[in-house]
């Protein structure tokens, strides 16, 4: 007994919590979060801007995307050889992404280069400049990245499947693009479009590793407090996305390939719904605990049918998607979707079981201390925090919200998400 | 870097552990020395197989009970099979490893290899092995591996070929279990939040009584030098192609593997070691990047080579720019492979390497399931002072090395070129 509660103390107290993160807002909108790790000489920054595909048309989808790519392909002191020369030459790493409503950043390196990453973040957040002959090597790259997905059966799947669930609604847009609106996407478009967006306006930053925070605070502080854009918009205000009427199925058909990609799923809820964590427990049982939960033991365990099968939730700014996935044989794609329906339809119908629940609540509580182990893990959980509105004490608390997710709130959530007659049903493969 | 304890059980079970008290955590690793470099035909991919069926259950732990246990507390569970060794691991809050432990203990000796759900797990397997097909860089790298060993087993994949798996029975994988997961031919590294003794003490209660059977023979087919370049193609789907070049490499205990990891950290740029959490060091300002995707021939580029006890290979990884042929790019490949060998590299790009190398490690050690991993990794190639000494071992490396090897490794005659072609290009 006194074993484990020295360990569950220690459980506690090794989360990220008011105590150890330092939260600062500088005048300018930018939010930096620092938390010290000196278990290693290593550090880790991640964080995003409030810039996304949102801001895409439809005739130059992926603009966001290939400005995100773009922002290291040169800026007014470094060109693109010079600037990875400095990051690479001390082992560090920078990289940018774009999704639907924001932009974000991840970048680590020694402990001792901190500055030098924060330098080239700020460098190239604020000055990039586009270099013609980088913008038509990086187009020929995304294109080479759009034939290879239009091969993937996996990415072919996930795309169908947005497609079907959000139709008419922002979401149903694939954040790279097509391979005509990257060709329409020209530098003056890049440039008016970083010029418009980018800003320090509810940017957020996390620093996490061998650093001080004071120190990590004034060296962010330093190179991003006296960034200001005026002309910064905001994003457009997204509509609901409409529920579907009735099951839709469709069929990517992707030549010689052995594998076929299965998606099955509907609408999901917002991270920052008052129900999210009670359907994340609900998804852990329907398709994450153990081997894939229900679904895992159905699909892969019991009828051996694929090598992977799985429920996911993607909760986000905006209300996600909640769908399970499987990989099977083209033979076998009709009796996995009769599985993962029945399974659907048992859990809409009966709910969870105590045990099976307290299971979920136990492994949730329990694989905190795993997930927030490394430096660029804390990174992100604090940028969550942030992003969500959760509260520094927010894994302090956390326990005791997981805890008090009950049977009927699943069943609640369950019912209030899943229809088994209106379902998005993708397929992709041969 | 904190202290290790290294010791072998009177059963011949190899055990490292080592105390890191930086997280409530514990990561424990059981290594048995099988892979797929210990079979043969018509049981390729049963080393796979087995490590598969090792989660299907003991009388004691039937197969249900196993996941939900371990998930129950928060841990993280899984298993790997290579070329050369087959592992399994758990990562658990430091006051619940003694499940895993126990677990461990129990299947190493008592698995059922139940027939019903062996097969099951075949058709998982041949699901899994078809994911694998789908993508162009796994057919390329099959064929890499049938063309540079004709005699020497590392010929076939880790998963096997379809007719194998298809046809293997219970009995083969229960003959190749009995043989193979042994104490003596097992080695088991922990690392984490515990005191060295009382875990040393946990670990002789629950491994000490088994028995230590027979060390196995390995398969030593050593493969006979290649004389002169092998060339092959496949074609597939889309529009991309791509171009493999693989060189024969010496393993990893031999000592040209240091200069040969400078080599391609200024070719390609660093390789990761590291199973969890390392990496993420790009290659952008790496001498083949500037010349191949710099100059679009290419529109992305890998390099790297693993560590195996007998020598395997080195990969140099080409996405064929749209515009350009695979061809074209060979050439420009060839022209700065002849350079590195022509001219000495500066000492500068010699410790750029080792900081990366520095970088890669120091990120590594951000978590215990990586630091856990390294103690019994290490032991299947070499032994554990090779992970302690491997960062003095770059150091010392000087530019005439990086010459020497790639003049002796980088040869036309030691490698293996293979391009997959998309049918909309091909004939």
């Amino acid at each position: 007994m006194c074993a484990q509660r020295k360990s569950s103390l220690a459980l506690i107290s090794s989360l990220p919590g008011p105590e150890d993160v330092y939260r600062k807002v500088l005048s300018n909108g930018i939010t930096v979060l620092c938390r010290a790790n000196f278990n290693s000489p290593s550090v880790s920054i991640n964080g995003y801007i409030n810039a996304g595909s949102l801001f895409d048309s439809d005739e130059k989808l992926g603009l966001a995307d290939f400005t995100a790519s773009a922002l290291m392909r040169g800026t007014e002191k470094h060109s693109f050889d010079s600037l990875y020369n400095e990051l690479e030459a001390v082992g560090a790493s920078l990289g940018f992404d774009a999704g639907v409503h924001t932009t974000g950043f991840h970048g680590r390196a020694l402990a001792e280069d901190l500055t030098l990453l924060l330098d080239l973040l700020s460098e190239t957040l604020r000055r990039p400049i586009f270099p013609d002959a980088e913008v038509e090597k990086l187009r020929h790259q995304l294109l080479t990245g759009l034939a290879i997905r239009a091969q993937d059966t996996s990415d072919m799947a996930d795309l169908t499947f947005d497609e079907i669930l959000f139709q008419g609604h922002p979401y149903a847009r694939p954040e790279d693009g097509f391979p005509e609106t990257i060709q329409a996407i020209t530098r003056q478009d890049l440039m008016e479009y970083h010029r418009k967006s980018f800003g320090p306006r509810e940017m957020v930053i996390a620093v996490v590793g061998a650093v001080e925070p004071k120190k990590a605070m004034d060296a962010t502080g330093r190179v991003l407090g006296d960034w200001e854009n005026p002309n910064q918009v905001d994003l457009p205000v997204m509509s609901e996305p409409k529920r579907l009427d009735e099951t839709i199925k469709r069929h990517v058909k992707i030549d010689g390939k052995s594998q076929a990609d299965l998606i099955i799923g509907t609408n999901g809820p917002r991270r920052t719904d008052g129900d999210y964590l009670a359907a994340a427990l609900g998804n852990s049982i329907l398709g994450q605990f153990g081997m894939g939960g229900r679904i895992g033991d159905a699909v892969r365990e019991k009828a051996g049918l694929a090598y992977f099968a799985y429920s996911g939730l993607s909760a986000g700014i905006g209300p996600g998607s909640w769908s399970a996935n499987a990989g099977v044989n083209p033979a076998n794609v009709n009796k996995a979707t009769d599985l993962i329906v029945k399974e659907l339809k048992r859990f809409v119908k009966s709910g969870v079981a105590k045990e099976e629940l307290s299971d979920s609540q136990a492994n949730f509580i329990g694989r905190l201390p795993l997930s927030l182990e490394s430096n660029s893990g804390v990174a992100g959980a604090l940028i969550n925090i942030e992003r969500y509105s959760l509260g520094l004490d927010y894994y302090r608390k956390y326990p005791d919200l997981v805890k008090s997710v009950t049977r009927s709130a699943v069943l609640e959530v369950a019912r209030k998400y899943i229809d088994p007659d209106r379902l998005a049903i993708a397929i992709a493969g041969s | 870097m904190p202290e290790f304890t290294k010791t072998t059980l009177s059963n011949g079970l190899t055990v490292l552990l080592k105390e890191i008290h930086t997280a409530p955590l514990i990561s424990s690793w059981m290594w048995y020395r099988v892979g797929s470099r210990d079979e043969a035909p018509p049981l390729t991919g049963i080393s796979h197989l087995v490590e598969h069926m090792q989660f299907k259950g003991t009388p004691k732990y039937p197969a249900s009970i196993m996941d939900k246990a371990i998930s129950r507390d928060g841990g993280m569970w899984n298993a790997f099979t290579f070329l050369d060794w087959t592992t399994f691991f758990e990562t658990m809050p430091a006051d619940k490893i003694d499940l895993a432990l126990r677990l461990e203990a129990d299947r190493m000796r008592h698995s059922v290899f139940d027939e019903k759900e062996f097969a099951s797990e075949r058709t998982v397997v041949a699901s899994e092995r078809e994911g694998n097909e789908n993508e162009p860089l796994f057919q390329l790298g099959e064929a890499i591996q049938q063309a540079a060993f004709r005699v020497h087993p590392y010929h076939h994949e880790v998963i096997g070929d379809m007719a194998d798996i298809q046809s293997m029975t219970r009995d083969d994988l229960y003959h190749h279990y009995r043989t193979y997961y042994v104490p003596a031919n097992a080695v088991m590294g922990v690392a984490g939040d515990f005191k060295t003794k009382e875990m040393l003490s946990r670990v002789k209660e629950l491994f000490g009584k088994i028995p230590s059977g027979a060390t196995p023979p390995r398969l030593a087919r050593s493969e006979p030098e290649q004389r002169g370049e092998v060339r092959l193609s496949i074609e597939g789907q889309g529009e991309t192609a791509y171009l493999e070049v693989a060189y024969h490499f010496p393993a990893a205990s031999h000592q040209d593997f240091f200069a040969l990891s400078v080599l391609d950290s200024l070719l390609a740029g660093p390789s990761n070691l590291n199973m969890f959490g390392g990496g993420g060091i790009s290659n952008k300002t790496s001498r083949l990047y500037r010349a191949l995707v710099d100059k679009e021939l290419a529109v992305s580029l890998s390099g790297g080579s693993t560590t195996t006890i007998d020598p395997f290979l080195y990969y140099i990884t080409l996405t064929i720019h749209p515009k350009r042929t695979p061809d074209d790019a060979l050439a420009a490949l060839n022209v700065e492979l002849q350079r590195v060998q022509d001219e000495l590299v500066s000492k500068e790009e010699v410790s750029r390497a080792i900081k990366q190398a520095r970088a890669n490690f120091a990120y590594g050690m951000e978590n215990i399931t990586n630091q856990a991993f390294w103690l019994g990794y290490s032991e299947m190639f070499a032994d554990y002072d090779w992970f302690l000494t491997y960062l003095d071992e770059l150091a010392a490396v000087k530019p005439k090395d990086v010459q020497r090897v790639a003049r002796l490794y980088l040869r036309p005659q030691n490698r293996v070129v293979a391009t997959y072609i998309p049918a909309e290009k091909g004939e």
